[in-house]
């Protein structure tokens, strides 16, 4: 299994209260929160967080894009993936990734992850999302479309890498008589792709697909369900296109807290852990799942449960029972890891060692103790499958 | 409701579904983006007068949508081919919120069959420094009070607890008027340019509580087609049939009538 720090770089100053008046830390809420000062001071920090990742011994350091939102302050990952690109080492740089839909031109994409490649030598993730449903609000991208433009967006950026040019490219969304990339990718074919998702067989199966095998990264769903998801990827590869997956194919992104004990681990994460499920992923439906963007049969479930997806209410230990939240001493902490690798066949596993409003001082700690007391305990080892019955 | 038909109507490889009723001249209603059910509590009286017919647009209600109706402009030139097909030489066109949008894009492309337009509460332009309201931003209920201006409306608006058949129908409008109408929102912003051109009896109604398009919205149309009449109800939201029937029905008739 390979280790990745990820740093989702929230808005960590944010006042707690302003769901007394604001639905949302996302698009609604007004940027008078946001106070350049503070802001520099978490950009610094969080730069360093990830360069220390590397010092640490993490295979790779991940960021991503988000707009409008106190949850995130990386609308263009591709400045944070710059500065990573010349302070690292070893880890590869990921961004995990960029939301194809959202642009109207995909070839800014081809070329910013083709000069990361170029700097890193190759040491470079990219990833391709559809973006979160509230950021088609937040960009005025028509939802409706998002699956139409994340396909023919995907397809020009790997033409462009790809292709010797100047070729034409001939889309419904994207329509460009000149592509020709400057630079050319480092990597050869073209850059590892991870595919960020929160689930859907649809994706899964366009993943999987014996020209892409791209790796799946899980984010935000309980255990059970990426169980369930990380089966249907093994399953599709044996059963519809004839090849065994590799655990690399199989990432989950996760947040994780270590302490010194159980008890120490559970009380310095809390409040944090708490405010990153309840106050910087608080999102009403209406902004989370616009129309057009999900199913209407997986809407009409949802309005038939009068369910709020993204909102309030969350404990730690729910979040930790689901399999959402990861804590305790470093223990408890493999031994958790151990089950996900033994029961799905994990290959990548992306920490989400800072969340929420969690401390530099406290990032570091977990960081250092994830580092030495729970990474070296899986370098070499294998998965050991297991049953439900067999526990 | 008595004497209210269905058909279906094959166009353009579409099987649009109709509601029909009455006989006379032709009224061709266009709906907005919540769907037939603004429109259908009129039809009947309107068929004391007219051959009413009011579909359920492609991507809407019981009609489904081709794959290549991406647009409104799409759909205007679906309706002229739907206005052929049914041999249509002379009719009454109106439309409410989203279908008056889609009215106005018919009327500037071809408006010699059409002896009035009756545009309610219509979407298609953009007014600077008046946005329009979010719909697809607001929950259930704040879209009930935003698109509904008397308490008594909102009321039993916010009681109604629709059935799954129904919600699926909520949510599949929603999702076809976001494909059509989510960017440029709810308008065309070439629109205006053209709107000059309609040279044909034309009457604009609006409530002057509209929580989408703000009554500067009729202004701004009423200014934009020559000649055109104004009608602007007190105390109304957005969907003057519902808030203000009897007048609306009496002056729409009226204006009909005089049209003939």
């Amino acid at each position: 299994m390979d280790f990745f720090f990820f740093n989702l770089m929230p808005y960590g100053a944010l006042d707690l209260e302003y769901d007394k008046k604001y639905a949302s830390a996302n698009l609604l809420l007004p940027n008078s929160y946001y106070d350049p000062e503070e802001g520099h001071k978490l950009y610094t920090r969080y730069i360093d967080e990830l360069e220390y990742a590397d010092e640490l011994g993490f295979d790779g350091v991940c960021v991503n894009e988000h707009h409008q939102t106190a949850y995130g302050l990386m609308p263009t990952p591709g400045v944070i993936a710059g500065a990573l690109a010349r302070n690292t080492r070893q880890a590869k740089v990921c961004v995990l990734g960029r939301a194809l839909p959202l642009v109207n031109n995909p070839l800014m994409i081809a070329e910013e992850f083709s000069m990361l490649d170029n700097i890193t030598k190759g040491r470079f993730v990219a990833g391709f999302v559809r973006g979160l449903g509230v950021e088609y609000h937040a960009m005025g991208i028509n939802p409706a479309f998002s699956l139409e433009r994340f396909h023919e967006a995907h397809d020009l950026v790997v033409r462009a890498w790809t292709e010797i040019g100047p070729f034409a490219f001939e889309g419904k969304h994207y329509h460009l008589q000149y592509v020709n990339l400057w630079p050319r990718p480092y990597s050869k074919p073209h850059p590892e792709v991870w595919i960020p998702s929160q689930g859907s067989e649809e994706t899964i199966r366009w993943a999987a697909h014996p020209d892409r095998k791209y790796t799946y990264l899980n984010v935000y769903s309980p255990f059970s369900a990426v169980e369930q998801f990380m089966g249907m990827y093994r399953r599709v590869c044996e059963e519809d296109y004839g090849y065994e997956a590799e655990d690399r194919q199989l990432g989950l992104a996760v947040p994780i807290y270590v302490g010194e004990t159980d008890e120490i681990a559970a009380k310095e994460a809390r409040p944090h852990i708490e405010a990153f499920f309840n106050k910087f992923l608080r999102i009403p439906n209406e902004l989370l799942l616009p129309p057009g963007y999900t199913s209407i049969s997986s809407l009409k479930a949802i309005a038939l449960a009068k369910r709020e997806m993204l909102g309030g209410g969350k404990t730690m230990e729910r979040m930790n029972d689901l399999g959402m939240f990861i804590c305790g001493g470093a223990d408890t902490v493999r031994t958790r890891l151990e089950e996900f690798q033994d029961r799905i066949g994990l290959g990548q596993l992306c920490t989400i060692l800072q969340f929420g409003t969690l401390p530099h001082e406290l990032t570091r700690k977990n960081m250092e103790l994830f580092a030495t007391e729970v990474m070296p305990h899986f370098r070499g080892r294998l998965r050991r499958p297991r049953s439900e019955a067999a526990e | 409701m008595t004497g209210i038909r269905t058909e279906t109507l094959n166009v353009s490889g579409v099987e649009l579904i109709v509601r029909r009723a009455g006989e006379g001249e032709t009224l061709l209603l266009l709906h907005g983006a919540n769907g037939n059910a603004s429109w259908l509590p009129t039809v009947e009286s309107l068929s004391a007068k007219y051959d009413v017919i009011l579909p359920d647009h492609p991507g809407f209600g019981d009609t489904d949508a081709p794959g290549w109706m991406d647009n409104i402009s799409d759909m205007a030139y679906f309706y002229l081919d739907v206005i052929e097909a049914l041999g249509l030489e002379s009719f009454h066109l109106a439309g409410h919120s989203m279908g008056g949008w889609i009215a106005a894009e018919i009327a500037v492309r071809d408006h010699h069959r059409i002896k009035s337009l009756t545009l309610v509460s219509s979407a298609g332009i953009w007014v600077n420094g008046t946005p329009m309201g979010d719909l697809f931003a607001w929950s259930p209920q704040e879209t009930i009070r935003r698109v509904f201006a008397r308490q008594p409306v909102i009321d039993e608006m916010l009681a109604y607890e629709p059935s799954e058949e129904k919600i699926e129908v909520m949510l599949k409008n929603r999702q076809m008027a976001a494909r059509l109408c989510w960017s440029p929102r709810l308008h065309n912003p070439d629109l205006r340019k053209w709107l000059h051109r309609l040279k044909l009896p034309t009457l604009i109604i609006w409530g002057d509580s509209d929580g989408i398009f703000p009554e500067p919205y009729a202004h701004a149309y009423h200014e934009l087609i020559p000649g055109s009449e104004l009608e602007i109800y007190e105390n109304c939201g957005h969907v003057p049939m519902a808030e203000a029937r009897d007048a609306f029905l009496s002056r729409l008739l009226t204006f009909t009538e005089g049209a003939a």
